[in-house]
């Protein structure tokens, strides 16, 4: 008996080895642009950097957090960010819940379906926001030629109709991810649900809220959490279309043209670590509404 | 009867919208590539004569002097480079979270999760001042790695979706049967294996073929521009045209084998995008 009890907890240790070994080298790697730039970025958002002024750097204490917080810029960028997720997400949701829904009950065309709407997954993101911003710039798009819309209207030319067309990029971008995720929770439906339902007379709008949504929660929870968390990081189609001009900044922007543009790794850095913390809220408040739900979830595209 | 006309008729118009709202955008594009410089401003949707001049000034002057090969081949090496490393640490990985018990597993998992929701803008300032400091900066690992990085979560969670479904019995089975570990391996559990990790392959280079915000923060030339990058610094013929004719061809250019790859494999993409979510 205790030869047989050494040898396996000989062998469990060896497994345990052995899984820790192949674990290793993924774990390093993400690690290695994660965990070590985030404190590395929480160094210099405490320090005064400007690669512009290489030889004035010096200990800032918390004053560019106070820059930062104080600035209106910023309030600003937060307000046009969370406008952007809050109307792209729930635009998405309904549209995906519908795409889903589609690809599901379809009498005949599902692969047709399935098909296009993958085409704007595939597509990179630089590509879609050119795409659309050629449809609706004045002079060569054909969206102003189109019935109902005034030949004279420019898009670009005012806040919110350029944020009329960045939310349409993005949602047309990422729609198909939302819609998929929301698929994959309707197939775990027992279909048996609905013929009963039918049987004792439920609507078919009926059928859909007291059985579809509740049954879909954890989906549909995963999914929101998923692309808000992406919408929140909103860079690629702000950059293209209007690169932050007329108060159409996002938070990422706002970062870019610190880091990048202008060099101030010290303020940039405490706008980078100020976004981190958004996300890290964000992700609580959803994790708090799933509870241990999403460790089976998986990471966005 | 009425009523199944009824229904049919409905669902025809719902799978026409879905189509028409996935393509617009694609026809436009390939429609504004192949407008001549004067019809450009004519606001129409379908092109009235044909013109491929914008396709040739992409590709003129050969691999120095044409904007855009470099970038394309930066784009693809990059892509594949980042996909086959990445497919083999998270294979091993999700090997290990899929058969073996060990401590720490499910704090891999979470990891993963937390990397995935991980902003990139957070860590592109602190990578510009270490790239620049190593000589990494504007180089094929200095896009690589970040890669790596944000692709392994994606690459990991589907793969342990997959694999957890591979009937591992038939491995032993094969040895009783008289295979040595190898050849049980090899013949009996690669072949299971393939279709998942070919699937997490895929989902990796469209995540590493899309990136932008990297690829301009941390490349300054064509020596590691990728295609994204190099779109948004586009410049016309001469300073007086608009790029427009030319973004549009090399967009097209970018998206058309893309499109073509995706219905392939569209069931594999499916698949991959909704490993795991159901799990829940």
């Amino acid at each position: 008996m205790e030869a047989h009890a050494t040898k396996t907890s000989s062998r469990t240790r060896s497994e345990r080895k052995l899984g820790w070994m192949l674990c290793a080298p993924a774990v390093l790697a993400m690690l290695l642009v994660t965990a070590y730039p985030i404190a590395y970025a929480i160094i210099l958002s405490l320090q005064n950097v400007d690669l512009r002024f290489p030889d004035e750097n010096s200990f800032a204490g918390l004053s560019n957090y106070v820059t930062v917080l104080t600035s209106s810029l910023w309030w600003t960028d937060v307000f046009n960010t969370v406008f952007i997720m809050v109307v792209t997400v729930s635009i998405e949701l309904v549209l995906g819940m519908a795409i889903a829904l589609v690809m599901h009950r379809a009498i005949f065309g599902r692969g047709v379906v399935r098909t296009s709407v993958l085409i704007p997954y595939g597509i990179i993101t630089v590509v879609a926001a050119f795409a659309w911003q050629f449809a609706f710039a004045p002079e060569t798009g054909f969206v102003n030629n189109l019935p109902l819309i005034s030949e004279e209207m420019d898009w670009f030319g005012g806040r919110f109709s350029s944020f009329a067309v960045i939310i349409l990029a993005e949602v047309w971008k990422t729609t198909p991810f939302m819609a998929l995720l929301l698929l994959a929770g309707l197939v775990t439906i027992d279909g048996q649900l609905y013929e009963a339902a039918r049987v004792d007379g439920a609507s078919a709008w009926q059928r859909f809220t007291k059985i579809t949504l509740p049954l879909m929660k954890p989906a549909i929870l995963v999914a929101l959490l998923f692309r808000t968390l992406d919408a929140f990081r909103v860079f690629d189609t702000i950059f293209i279309m209007t690169r932050g001009a007329l108060d159409t900044e996002s938070v990422s922007i706002l970062g870019y043209n610190q880091l990048i543009s202008r060099l101030n790794l010290g303020l940039g850095s405490a706008v980078s670590v100020l976004i981190f913390v958004c996300v890290f809220l964000i992700a609580l408040l959803f994790v708090k509404g799933l509870g241990t739900k999403l460790e089976e979830g998986r990471p966005g595209g | 009867m009425e009523h199944e006309g009824r229904d049919y008729a409905l669902w025809s118009i719902a799978i026409v919208l879905v189509v028409l709202f996935a393509l617009i955008p694609v026809l436009w594009l390939i429609s504004i590539s192949l407008k001549p410089p004067d019809e450009l401003t004519d606001q129409r949707f379908i092109p009235q004569s044909v013109s491929f001049d914008n396709y040739k000034s992409l590709f003129e002057g050969g691999i120095d002097d044409s904007p855009f090969i470099k970038p394309l081949i930066n784009s693809i090496a990059i892509a594949l480079i980042t996909t086959v490393i990445s497919i083999v640490l998270a294979s091993f990985c999700a090997y290990a979270i899929a058969r073996l018990e060990f401590p720490g597993k499910r704090l891999i998992l979470a990891g993963a999760l937390a990397i995935a929701m991980f902003p990139p803008i957070s860590t592109v300032g602190p990578l510009f001042d270490m790239w620049r400091a190593l000589g990494l900066y504007d180089t094929y690992p200095g896009l690589i790695i970040p890669y790596l990085t944000f692709s392994l979560p994606l690459a990991i969670y589907v793969l342990v979706a997959f694999f957890r479904e591979i009937p591992w019995e038939l491995e032993q089975a094969a040895q009783v049967d008289g295979a040595t570990p190898f050849q049980a391996f090899t013949k009996v559990i690669v072949p299971l294996a393939a279709p998942g990790v070919f699937t997490a392959a895929i989902l990796v280079f469209i995540f590493c073929w899309n990136d932008f915000l990297f690829a301009i923060s941390l490349t300054s030339s064509d020596a590691s521009r990728t295609v994204p990058a190099a779109l948004a610094f586009f410049t016309g013929e001469s300073s007086f045209t608009a790029p427009t004719g030319s973004i549009a061809a090399a967009a097209v250019v970018v998206t058309l084998p893309i499109i073509v790859f995706v219905l392939f494999f569209q069931r594999r993409i499916v698949a991959g995008l909704t490993a795991g979510a159901v799990k829940g």
